[in-house]
């Protein structure tokens, strides 16, 4: 099936938050912090601006709670008197002319007592920078399997490491944005969102409003990948806020410094692997710390941490694991949920490490893999046995066969024999991604969705989670037509819209298809039940069965007291547990698998390296749509060759300073070859049509594959991303193999390990 | 303020608008005409997700002054036939959406202009457009069907 709102998009006929029609409204703007860390001495308004024509909000305008309700409940819908973060919203101020929102805005000074920062999450602080109590550790954990310590000191290996990731600016390419008004009394708000439920959980409790008295409908997002997980549920506040003070509408729209000043990033990590090894390369002791910069407020660090260490080990067995880990506290803007939600981070390190491992023991890095990968039987760090019958090591064959990699190891030995210029190199990356909530999260979420029979024979599905390019509206349609042997055009997919559709959870972590769209298969089949047909009733009998009984059931007025409805809740498969106390047990419901090889030419004069070919190979269950699974693929890895490469985030106190497209830098389409996708299937019992998730699992593998093609291809041991030319250059005059700390640069939220 | 009041071709259609002398085409074909196909991305001429014809040119519509549009003409996204982007749906060129009226818009001025893949690749001519959501296998497939080839 073709993507259902396909036509709309490629005509601009799409209506975006920024493009619905609005009346008699006001534009709202922001009013941040300057600094870092401190308090607000005075909010001084210009003299020259004539306030009245302005509605100004400040912390005193929160009708209850001035909390944007979350895991913790420590971060302000606006400061209090207090600033830990640059871009911290103090105040908003709206008008009609969104110009003059804009100045009036600039007219506000907020004037900061500076307090001491702290600004490296990789520095203990010192007693004057704590500010989350004892030790600025956000979130601790620990997994630990076998005896990590006896196993390192009796393997007649030990390979240590040092790797780091930097931050990563989502770009989705609609920047956020809300409408609010107020309808009888009512508050409506509509906008750019992953998920509408913590939205409205994040109004009802800083608002004091009950449900029926609010409302969140989801507009056509464009693109999100994570960056609108929990960030609109601040701009939602401003935006009700504005709207309930001028009781009018308000529109807040960021533009693109804005959105990208202000709003959350992929987290920085430093991650250290001790592993023991047998001389023959067979993992005996894997010992990891991972270090994440959670940035000034919790947002939802604490479970990014947790789906990092889970992915910590990589997809090899091993029986004697530890992996500890933390978030620390820094005076940064927040960072939050970006498409891999911590595993890109710990994988990029695993998989380096594998290189460095097969480096330092004179291993072949295939080899070493295939020795080590996990197979049927054998547990993960956490003690999940897996058994799904997928063969890891046919993925990775798979891999290398496509790719060519023997042969192009072979021309590229020849090649940079040959080449004064430039060197040539292939590497690889296996690997794994966890698709769902991790441990016992779906089952805490409970997820409630219902399928519609229509008058005119149609069926609606009801849930709340949404589109933003991923293809929902067309996987949800597709299963549902499948399941009810419908025509496509006989599933209406309902809107987002708090007021008309359950609680299904949100559109996050990789679950929407695998696991929403079971529950779609599952109210399917109870709205076939409560027409009374059995399970085999499939196409014109059941549309004809929904129109019957709206023939019997007439409507009084516009809605029936008991509307056709079937419904599901989500129930755990059979076999799975979790103890959240000791982090052991069943981590996912399903893992997907993957082998991802990159081919890089490095330019010596330049020290730029161009990604020449790409190949990702994954098992992820049942394909259900292969176009929609192809571009999920494509554009995960091309946003991986970003972050690998390209995209720096730099920092000074604590905010970003290359705040705009012309200096933060994503791939154009002359900066990536093409990537070539092939899917190995294996279905997945508990996904729909034996589906499992693939949205996340493209941006773990890119980034070590490419770090370990480039350092094929010179020689270099490059230990963190983004390997700019700047840093790769650094690396190559030092010598190849040699590892010297880069220059410290204080304004740059991440520096070179070791 | 509206102070200026100005006359050009949009879509084909003789038009006069009132704008503000330091007004972005952007913004006028977006507020001032409901026009909302045309999306801003950056604001600084990066994206090229505004993408307009400007007589017959490619040009980023955040980047125009509306007063040097004066008796020119605008083409944007709504003048395109919807039954020449089918190539489009099919290849997978859209996901998120937000960059796609200027991917099309750019992709469309390429194919009627062959003789540019004499000297430039499709990915060159198309580097103008960011997109964050396909990785551009799914543009430049389409833009091959467009132009008749094989993908």
């Amino acid at each position: 099936m073709q993507r259902r709102e396909g036509l709309a998009k490629l005509t601009g006929r799409e209506r975006y938050v920024d493009d619905l029609p609005l009346e008699n409204f006001l534009w709202g703007m922001t009013v941040r912090s300057p600094a870092p860390r401190g308090r607000i001495a005075a909010v001084r308004f210009a003299r020259e601006v004539d306030w009245s024509q302005f509605v100004v909000v400040d912390h005193r305008d929160v009708p209850r709670s001035n909390v944007v309700a979350l895991i913790e409940q420590d971060q302000p819908v606006l400061a209090a008197g207090y600033v830990r973060h640059m871009h911290e919203p103090v105040l908003l101020v709206a008008h009609p002319s969104r110009d003059e929102a804009r100045r009036a805005a600039r007219a506000i000074t907020v004037v900061v007592e500076p307090e001491p920062a702290v600004l490296d999450f990789r520095v203990p602080p010192r007693p004057d920078q704590i500010q989350y109590e004892p030790d600025n550790v956000l979130k601790r954990l620990k997994i630990e399997k076998g005896d990590v310590e006896r196993a390192l000191r009796e393997a007649p290996v030990v390979v240590e490491g040092v790797y780091e990731t930097g931050a990563q600016e989502h770009v989705y390419l609609e920047t956020q944005g809300m409408i609010a008004w107020l309808e009888d009394d009512v508050l409506v708000v509509k906008g750019s969102m992953q998920c509408p439920y913590y939205v409205l959980t994040a109004l009802k409790h800083a608002l004091g409003r009950d449900e029926s008295r609010v409302r969140v409908i989801q507009t056509p997002t464009g693109g999100g990948f994570g960056g609108k997980e929990e960030y609109p549920s601040t701009i939602a506040l401003h935006a009700a806020l504005l709207a309930l003070k001028a009781g009018r509408p308000v529109k807040l729209i960021y533009d693109r410094p804005e959105d990208m000043a202000a709003t959350t990033k992929r987290h920085p990590s430093q991650v250290r692997h001790r592993t023991g090894l047998s001389a023959d390369g067979r993992l005996l002791a894997q010992d990891i710390e991972v270090l994440l910069d959670g940035g000034a407020y919790a947002t939802l660090s604490p479970v990014v941490l947790s789906r990092g260490l889970i992915h910590a080990a990589g997809p090899y067995s091993c029986e004697n694991v530890r992996i500890r880990g933390r978030v620390m506290f820094t005076n940064a803007v927040p960072f939050g949920a970006f498409r891999g939600f911590g595993a890109p981070q710990t994988l990029f390190a695993c998989e380096r490490h594998m290189d460095v491992i097969a480096r330092t023991l004179g291993l072949d890095p295939v080899e070493l893999r295939r020795r080590n990968l996990i197979r049927d039987g054998q547990s993960t760090a956490t003690g999940q046995v897996i058994r799904d019958g997928t063969d890891r090591v046919a993925v990775l064959e798979r891999a290398l066969a496509l790719s060519g990699f023997r042969e192009k190891q072979r021309a590229h030995a020849a090649f940079n024999a040959a080449e004064r210029t430039r060197r040539r190199g292939i590497g690889l990356a296996t690997f794994y991604h966890g698709a769902g909530f991790t441990g016992g999260g779906e089952a805490h979420l409970s997820s409630r969705l219902q399928v519609a029979g229509r008058a005119d024979g149609r069926v609606e599905v009801l849930s709340a989670n949404i589109e933003m390019g991923q293809g929902t509206l067309t996987v949800f349609t597709q299963i549902a037509a499948e399941r009810l042997g419908l025509a496509t055009d006989d599933v209406v997919i309902g809107e987002a819209d708090t007021a008309r559709v359950p609680n299904s959870g949100p559109t996050v972590a990789s679950r929407t298809t695998m696991v929403v769209g079971r529950l779609i298969e599952r109210a399917a089949d109870d709205l076939r039940r409560r027409l009374g047909l059995d399970e085999r009733a499939r196409g014109a009998v059941v549309k004809e069965a929904i129109r019957r009984w709206h023939r019997e059931h007439p409507a009084v007025g516009a809605q029936h007291a008991a509307p056709l409805l079937g419904e599901a809740v989500y129930e755990r498969p059979p076999g799975i547990s979790w103890d959240e106390e000791r982090y052991r047990g069943d981590a996912y419901g399903a893992f997907a698998w993957a082998a991802y090889v990159a081919e890089v030419e490095v330019d010596l004069r330049t020290s730029v390296t161009r990604v020449i070919d790409f190949v990702a190979v994954q098992e992820v269950g049942k394909v259900v749509n292969e176009t929609l699974a192809r571009g999920q693929i494509q554009g995960g890895v091309v946003q991986g060759i970003g972050w690998a490469l390209m995209e720096e985030c730099k920092f000074k106190d604590g905010g970003m300073i290359n705040n705009q497209l012309t200096n933060y830098l994503i791939p154009t389409a002359d900066d990536v070859p093409p990537i070539r996708v092939a899917f190995l299937e294996n279905p997945y019992p508990h996904g729909a049509q034996g589906a499992k998730g693939l949205g996340e699992l493209p941006i773990d593998g890119p980034a070590p594959a490419i770090v370990n093609a480039v350092a094929a291809a010179t020689g270099a041991d490059p230990r963190m991303i983004p390997l700019t030319p700047e840093r790769l250059m650094e690396l190559l005059n030092e010598g190849a193999g040699v590892r010297q700390p880069a220059p410290v640069n204080a304004e740059c939220g991440v520096r070179n390990a070791e | 303020m509206k102070t200026l009041t100005l006359s050009f071709t949009l879509n084909g259609v003789p038009t006069s608008v009132a704008i503000d002398p330091a007004e972005r085409l952007l913004d006028t074909l977006r507020y001032s005409l409901g026009l909302t196909g045309t999306k801003e991305g950056c604001g600084e001429g990066e994206c090229g997700a505004c993408t307009v014809y400007l007589d017959g040119l490619p040009v980023n519509s955040c980047l125009v002054p509306t007063y040097q549009v004066r008796g020119r003409s605008v083409e944007t996204v709504e003048a395109l036939d919807p039954r020449a982007l089918t190539p489009f749906e099919g290849a997978g060129a859209t996901q998120c959406g937000a960059c796609t009226p200027g991917v099309v818009m750019t992709a469309m001025w390429v194919s009627a202009h062959r003789e540019l893949l004499g000297t430039h690749t499709i990915r060159e001519l198309m580097a103008g457009n960011l997109c964050r959501c396909t990785g551009y296998d799914g543009i430049a497939d389409s833009i091959r069907a467009v132009l008749g080839e094989r993908a």
